[in-house]
């Protein structure tokens, strides 16, 4: 059944998906299974197939949707049983900037892989994403931004969060078109993202998951 | 869904523009902005070379921003992310528009030289600092089609465009894309607009 689970989620078949995490959840299927093996398992393959180009980014969302729907079932159940996400991100566009496509992308993709995403929305103060990272208990925040003139609040997060001594506690993530690897050195943020899918590689890779 | 996207994105949208000439040096005061330009960088190299210029501004409208952010909250990911696709070609489109305006009035006036070609360049863009925008806006004033700068320079609604559209002789506008701004480059749609400057039309 969780084969056929995550067969639909890469059909991006809303309902079947809906109704088998029903299916799952009736023949007592341990929930942390029915998520691991079904709704990320698929998600996962979904992940691999755009970044082979053998699906494109609409694929994925569609895939995200069914997600959701998988989601909206068993997460109850989750809560319920204690299970904890596989991590916990802050994410949002940074102050002066409101451009927020990317950082929804990229909040879709973390969320098909399991994490717990607190989205910020856009013209994020860095108090705002230090503060939220801090009362989440978040192991990471994920800046975004679009333009030249808003990449320097992505340092302004960076250096808050060393002065409240978050530094290897809390890691930061940057991306947007105009950031780079680089600059992600530069600034002293943990890592440099270039897509969503390549969010969720970078997420599992800064706190250990496989 | 392509076809959707763009179905919705005609009936949410309502694109206007804005464009006015402008003189060598009113451009490169404007072109220098805050003094944060690269250089070299191709316009600052072209302008005394022009023989027409003309800033403009366009845009789609906040609408089909509205309806980007309702499809996303409804979890409508794939249509939010093609209409979102949708509007940022139908500005690019409109900015194309306004610069093909220019020619047919260059061309209407008998001011349109045989072998001079238009290409248009905004700040944010090829080695031109963003923050020129500030100087972009005071001189052209879009906010009466409903373009407003934020202070990072960011305009609203999203899905807009300005920049100056030059004028001269289609030499000038012959790029090597190997500016050290180029290195941070991740589209150089500059090779696809020198093409058509460099196809007879």
């Amino acid at each position: 059944m969780l084969n056929q689970l995550s067969d639909s989620l890469l059909t991006g078949n809303a309902d079947a998906v809906a109704s088998l995490v029903k299916q799952a959840i009736d023949q007592k299927l341990d929930p942390n299974n029915i998520l691991n093996d079904g709704l990320i398992a698929g998600m996962t393959v979904v992940g691999q197939k755009f970044k082979s180009h053998e699906i494109f980014l609409p694929d994925v969302l569609i895939a995200a949707k069914a997600m959701n729907a998988g989601m909206e079932i068993l997460k109850p159940l989750l809560v319920k049983e204690g299970i904890p996400s596989i991590g916990r991100i802050v994410i949002g566009t940074v102050q002066g900037d409101l451009h927020d496509i990317g950082k929804n992308l990229v909040g879709i993709m973390l969320k098909g892989a399991g994490f717990e995403v607190i989205d910020l929305g856009k013209d994020v103060a860095p108090e705002t994403f230090v503060e939220a990272a801090i009362e989440n208990e978040a192991q990471i925040i994920g800046l975004s931004a679009l333009l030249t003139t808003t990449m320097p609040v992505m340092k302004k997060v960076v250096n808050l969060a060393t002065e409240k001594g978050l530094t290897g506690k809390i890691k930061i993530i940057i991306g947007g078109a105009p950031t780079t690897s680089d600059y992600a050195n530069e600034i002293g943020a943990d890592a440099y993202c270039y897509d969503g899918i390549n969010a969720v590689d970078c997420a599992r890779r800064i706190l250990g998951v496989a | 869904m392509a076809r959707q996207a763009q179905e919705s994105f005609r009936s949410v949208t309502k694109p206007v523009g804005v464009v006015a000439d402008i003189r060598k040096n009113g451009i490169k005061s404007i072109y220098h902005g805050d003094g944060h330009n690269e250089s070299p960088a191709p316009l600052e190299a072209i302008i005394d070379q022009s023989s027409q210029l003309a800033l403009y501004a366009v845009t789609v409208g906040e609408n089909v921003s509205d309806e980007i952010s309702r499809l996303f909250a409804e979890d409508e990911f794939a249509p939010a992310a093609m209409l979102d696709a949708a509007a940022s070609q139908g500005a690019e489109l409109a900015a194309q528009q306004v610069e093909h305006s220019v020619r047919q009035q260059l061309k209407a006036s008998n001011r349109w030289i045989t072998g001079h070609e238009t290409m248009s360049f905004s700040p944010g863009y090829c080695g031109w600092h963003v923050s020129a925008q500030r100087k972009l806006f005071e001189h052209l004033n879009p906010q009466e089609i409903g373009i407003t700068l934020t202070d990072s320079c960011l305009m609203q609604p999203l899905k807009s465009i300005s920049g100056v559209i030059v004028t001269g002789p289609r030499r000038i506008f012959s790029f090597d894309d190997n500016y050290a701004f180029c290195d941070q480059c991740k589209n150089r749609s500059c090779r696809e607009r020198m093409k058509a400057i460099h196809t007879d039309k």
